[in-house]
């Protein structure tokens, strides 16, 4: 049976009507579009943009460790939070990037691919993180030639197919539970210990069709026209080897979708957005949330929570040092 | 039983809602061997009586040879719109656009029907220059989020220029097809059977392989 993933938002041109907001969210995940709830419910006037609705709530299955839901599909809780930004009446734009953000102090202009100037006394960044590569020779050559990056999105192509995933964290443990219904073997490569939930690494157990190989580093994706195989090292004997396969899906974490605000604002190591107890980062108006910010745990409730707290550090900004008219 | 319960009626009745001129879905099944005929029928069927604004045809691939050839029909199940001139502009859908896709189908409808493009004019002059025939395939699965967005730039590239023909080619249903196009990643654009894309690119990166033809 099928199942239909509606997506629906205000219209653009509704959106448009607004010609100097209160808030700018850009991103549509969990702290997007809770940080919009928030922000909406202190009664500012806030407008989300966004490429696409639910981030990376999306590239996740199932969810089973947000408060109130036991079980929940990526896709559902991703409509549960759409539909109650929709209930406010919230202004959400989408399929619209934006190519440019400038500080005019203390508002902010930001450029649309569209053309389109938007302008906002302050922003909220919380545009999440895209997936991080190997960075090894192969890996690009074969991307989507057997290398993935969305198992929600590819699993179906490996059909009856061998496929490695990389990776130890909880994204790789629900790759590996993602793909079971498809794959003949699943071969789990990893260059260090598991840090995945117990939960998770306990359903593993029965799954007969699944290899794990910790301590492993994968050196290179090797082929002709397709992936065909991986090559390995083997930290503990120093050996290398190759372990032939169809299909390598890397889920080794995410890096921030800073490039926005890069110029604008203090990023840590990781390029992640440095901010304060009030999510506020280095530059006055401008804040953050969610995957791009320095918060080291990745978890869709935390980011729910941050974009929380920021708007309501936002409705307090604009109260009471907010200096524009 | 119906495939769309109240809820997702009520939810697409409102995502219809803007709509200002008819729409045609045309689509085009066949007896039997048609992998979800059934279900795309129904859906269709379902989804225009949430609109008085949206017709449904139905054609039969070896039947109406004469609407088969003029739209280039080659798979089953498979849909075009015609705007409310009764005009075929280029935006097919091959197999059910569940999941994720009843978001491309939806846009697409509006779109047909308002013809309302919000993008720069210099985007707008650039898709106006292209002169050649351009089929842009769009490969994509109904649990990939991402792939909307690309079966959106293609419908409306197409829209905007009669030259242009966007398909959505749902791969699972057409598993032989994207086998041939060694489809193993959505959403896999494939333009002109010759230049490729890969994922969900902003419509200046479709306009930079269509200008290279």
């Amino acid at each position: 049976m099928f199942s239909f993933s509606v997506e629906k938002t205000s219209e653009d041109a509704q959106f448009y009507k607004t010609t100097y907001w209160d808030l700018i969210v850009i991103g549509g995940g969990p702290a997007g579009l809770n940080g919009a709830l928030y922000a909406k419910r202190k009664g500012l006037n806030v407008g989300v943009i966004s490429k696409e609705i639910g981030g990376q709530l999306h590239n996740t299955s199932t969810v089973d460790n947000y408060l109130g839901f036991q079980y929940i599909e990526g896709k559902d809780l991703s409509h549960q939070f759409l539909s109650h930004v929709n209930s406010l009446e919230i202004p959400v734009l989408k399929n619209v990037t934006i190519n440019q953000i400038h500080h005019i102090n203390p508002h902010f202009e930001l450029t649309l691919s569209n053309g389109k100037i938007i302008k906002s006394k302050t922003v909220l960044i919380a545009t999440g993180g895209a997936p991080r590569k190997l960075s090894i020779p192969g890996e690009k050559e074969f991307s989507n030639k057997g290398v993935s990056y969305c198992t929600t999105c590819d699993a179906p192509f490996f059909k009856d197919k061998h496929v490695i995933v990389a990776g130890g964290g909880n994204s790789a443990a629900e790759a590996v539970l993602d793909l079971v219904p498809w794959a003949k073997k699943i071969t789990v490569v990893h260059r260090s210990q598991w840090r995945a939930d117990q939960i998770l690494l306990d359903k593993h157990q029965s799954i007969e069709k699944l290899d794990v190989f910790l301590e492993t580093q994968i050196l290179s994706v090797l082929g002709k026209d397709n992936m065909e195989a991986i090559e390995v090292l083997d930290k503990k004997t120093m050996e290398k080897r190759i372990i032939e396969a169809d299909g390598l899906f890397i889920e080794i974490g995410n890096i921030p979708n800073n490039h926005l605000v890069k110029h604008l604002v203090t990023l840590n190591d990781a390029g992640e957005i440095k901010v304060d107890s009030n999510q506020m980062t280095s530059l006055t108006g401008m804040f953050a949330a969610g995957d791009v910010t320095e918060q080291p745990y990745k978890q869709i409730i935390i980011s729910a929570a941050e974009g929380a707290k920021a708007a309501l550090a936002i409705s307090q900004y604009l109260n009471h040092t907010y200096k524009g008219e | 039983m119906q495939l769309l319960n109240t809820e997702l009626q009520d939810q697409i009745r409102d995502y219809l809602s803007p709509m200002k001129n008819k729409v045609t879905l045309m689509l085009f099944t066949q007896e039997s061997p048609c992998e979800t005929c059934t279900e795309t029928r129904q859906l269709l069927r379902e989804v225009s009586e949430l609109n008085p604004l949206i017709s449904f045809v139905e054609k039969d691939l070896i039947e109406d040879i004469r609407d088969v050839d003029q739209y280039g029909i080659t798979l089953t199940p498979s849909f075009i719109m015609l705007d409310s001139d009764g005009n075929y502009r280029g935006v097919k859908f091959n197999g059910i656009p569940a999941g994720h896709e009843i978001n491309s189908f939806l846009t697409a409808i509006i779109d047909m029907s308002n013809q309302e493009f919000d993008y720069e004019k210099s985007i707008l002059d650039r898709i106006q220059k292209i002169n050649k025939p351009v089929n842009i395939k769009v490969f994509v699965t109904l649990s990939c989020p991402h792939c909307p967005g690309a079966v959106n730039s293609a419908h409306r590239l197409a829209m905007l220029n009669k030259n242009i023909e966007g398909e959505m080619i749902e791969a699972q249903t057409f598993y032989q097809l994207s086998e041939q196009y060694q489809v193993s990643g959505v959403p896999k654009i494939v333009i002109n059977e010759k230049y490729e894309l890969l994922g969900n690119q902003p419509i200046e990166a479709f306009l930079n392989e269509l200008e290279k033809i």
